[in-house]
């Protein structure tokens, strides 16, 4: 770390855990329901809504101690939250920092809209969607979810 | 006449402007490259040379331009001859809906080839009203026959056949989805009359839950064709199909009204607006009403007018019109044989087809 202050940062570092950046304005607490995170299991998070940034103007931000993200995790985010940077952090010192990218397909996480599609019924599969951009698409029924994205998501 | 054209997938509440304009936020779905896209499984083949049709036939989409000619070729060949060749196959028909047109020329079709068929007999008696799984039924059927023809109420239903199936399955029909084998001998149909080359095709009638036309357009866009629909605004193209043309780059337009484009068309390809679309029988009757066609209705269109219906026909098409010449739906009903014994015989392969 360098000695010079982050003035973009108005909550404290963190020891061992995760910080989610450059969140679009406003999204922090659909990625806090998304991954999980409510706060019940003790879990000490903090959240800036709106903070000041250089490359976004307004930005949102989400440090959670004690919990590195996985994988399916991170695609999750990356499809509400596409331009976020996920810092994992040990001991003080961010170890890896990654660009959220997108996953071809998401599984399991969304349920498709479309009542009369196969994948909505009882047959043993799970919801699969392919990624296109901002928006997701059903590979059953190729029903497109873009603006409602987020309300699609089972958490 | 009313021009719509936001092929590019619009914001809400947002006009989209004039639609062939470069996707604003979808990177190409094809890519313009020769890799294979995004959906697993549907495999829309980049690849020149090879065949998709050994594995599983489940949207127009996955056909080339290749693919299509090379079947319709092998269609005029058994339009001419008794067929033959596949005597050991055994083709299982899984109808999940009813259906007289598709059943029974897959039926005809495989027998034709020398081979035979199995089916599910009465909907009411078969082990889905048990509530048995299609994944099940499927699994089970895959053992019993070489190939399977699928037709289910609902979308998607042909593409997980195909992920539980190690034989061929080909969609007949999933729900609103798609129905490329109507589509092939439609194709068929239009070559014959009027040709694939430079065609003007005006589709009409339920665009947002027609299969038929979800399939037909997304294979005449390889044909470069200039594609027009015609439709009330409820029942206009679904957004996923007019993505696919927009990243297809097919030429397309949108009308509320036939009259203005009549003139233009090659082909006018009539759908049945149903019923149940509508809340009350008073709407239902004052639009479908607007999209019928008599004598009168086709003054204007050019004389080789090509006028095409997928069939059941209730009444959008008069009776009188049977009689001109440019009826072409009885004609297109034929060709599901021809057609289908050509993608049964790709299908099953050039081994004879048993196993």
């Amino acid at each position: 770390m360098t000695d010079e202050p982050d003035r973009e940062l108005r909550v404290s570092k963190i020891e061992n855990g995760t910080v989610i950046d450059h969140i679009a304005a406003g999204q922090a607490v659909t990625v806090l329901a998304i991954l999980g995170i409510d706060g019940a299991r003790g879990e000490e998070v903090s959240v800036g809504i709106n903070v000041p940034s250089d490359r976004l103007g307004r930005k949102d931000i989400v440090k959670v101690e004690g919990r590195e993200l996985n994988q399916d995790e991170v695609d999750v985010l990356s499809l509400i939250a596409p331009a976020a940077s996920i810092n994992i952090v040990r001991e003080y010192d961010v170890i890896e920092k990654a660009r959220v990218t997108s996953p071809e397909t998401v599984s399991g996480v969304l349920s498709c809209p479309n009542t009369n599609c196969i994948s909505t019924g009882r047959e043993p599969v799970e919801s699969r969607f392919a990624v296109l951009g901002e928006a997701v698409r059903c590979v059953y029924c190729e029903t497109i979810i873009r603006e409602d994205l987020p309300r699609r998501i089972d958490v | 006449m009313n021009l719509r054209a936001d092929w590019a997938l619009e914001r809400p509440g947002r006009n989209a402007g004039f639609a062939l304009a470069p996707s604003r936020w979808i990177p190409s779905a094809t890519g313009g490259t020769e890799k294979h896209v995004t959906v697993e499984g549907f495999n829309i083949p980049g690849c020149a040379g090879r065949l998709m049709l050994q594995d599983h036939l489940i949207s127009a989409k996955q056909l080339t331009r290749t693919d299509i000619e090379a079947i319709l070729d092998r269609a005029v060949e058994y339009a001419d001859a008794r067929g033959g060749g596949h005597e050991n196959a055994l083709l299982g028909l899984l109808f999940f809906e009813p259906s007289t047109r598709t059943k029974m020329s897959f039926d005809t079709a495989m027998k034709r080839l020398g081979g035979d068929t199995v089916d599910m007999g009465a909907l009411e008696s078969s082990s889905a009203s048990k509530g048995e799984s299609l994944a099940d039924t499927v699994r089970v059927v895959a053992g019993y026959t070489d190939a399977i023809v699928l037709r289910h109420p609902s979308e998607g239903a042909a593409k997980l056949a195909a992920e539980f199936a190690d034989i061929p399955v080909i969609n007949a029909g999933d729900g609103a989805g798609q129905h490329p084998t109507q589509t092939l001998l439609d194709l068929f149909t239009i070559r014959e009359s009027a040709g694939l080359e430079d065609l003007t095709v005006g589709i009409m009638g339920d665009l947002k839950y027609g299969r038929t036309v979800h399939s037909l357009a997304a294979a005449l866009s390889k044909f470069g064709a200039n594609q027009h629909f015609i439709s009330p605004e409820s029942l206009r193209l679904p957004r996923g199909v007019r993505y696919d043309l927009h990243e297809a780059g097919a030429q397309v337009r949108e009308h509320t009204e036939l009259e203005a484009v009549l003139p233009e068309l090659d082909v006018l390809y009539v759908t049945r607006i149903q019923r149940e679309r509508f809340p009350d029988e008073q709407e239902y009757r004052a639009i479908a009403g607007e999209y019928r066609i008599d004598e009168a209705a086709l003054a204007k269109a050019k004389p080789a007018l090509t006028l095409m219906h997928p069939l059941p026909r209730v009444d959008e098409i008069a009776a009188a019109v049977d009689e001109l010449s440019h009826a072409t739906y009885f004609q297109q009903a034929h060709n599901g044989v021809p057609v289908r014994m050509a993608l049964l015989d790709t299908m099953l392969g050039a081994d004879g087809g048993g196993r």
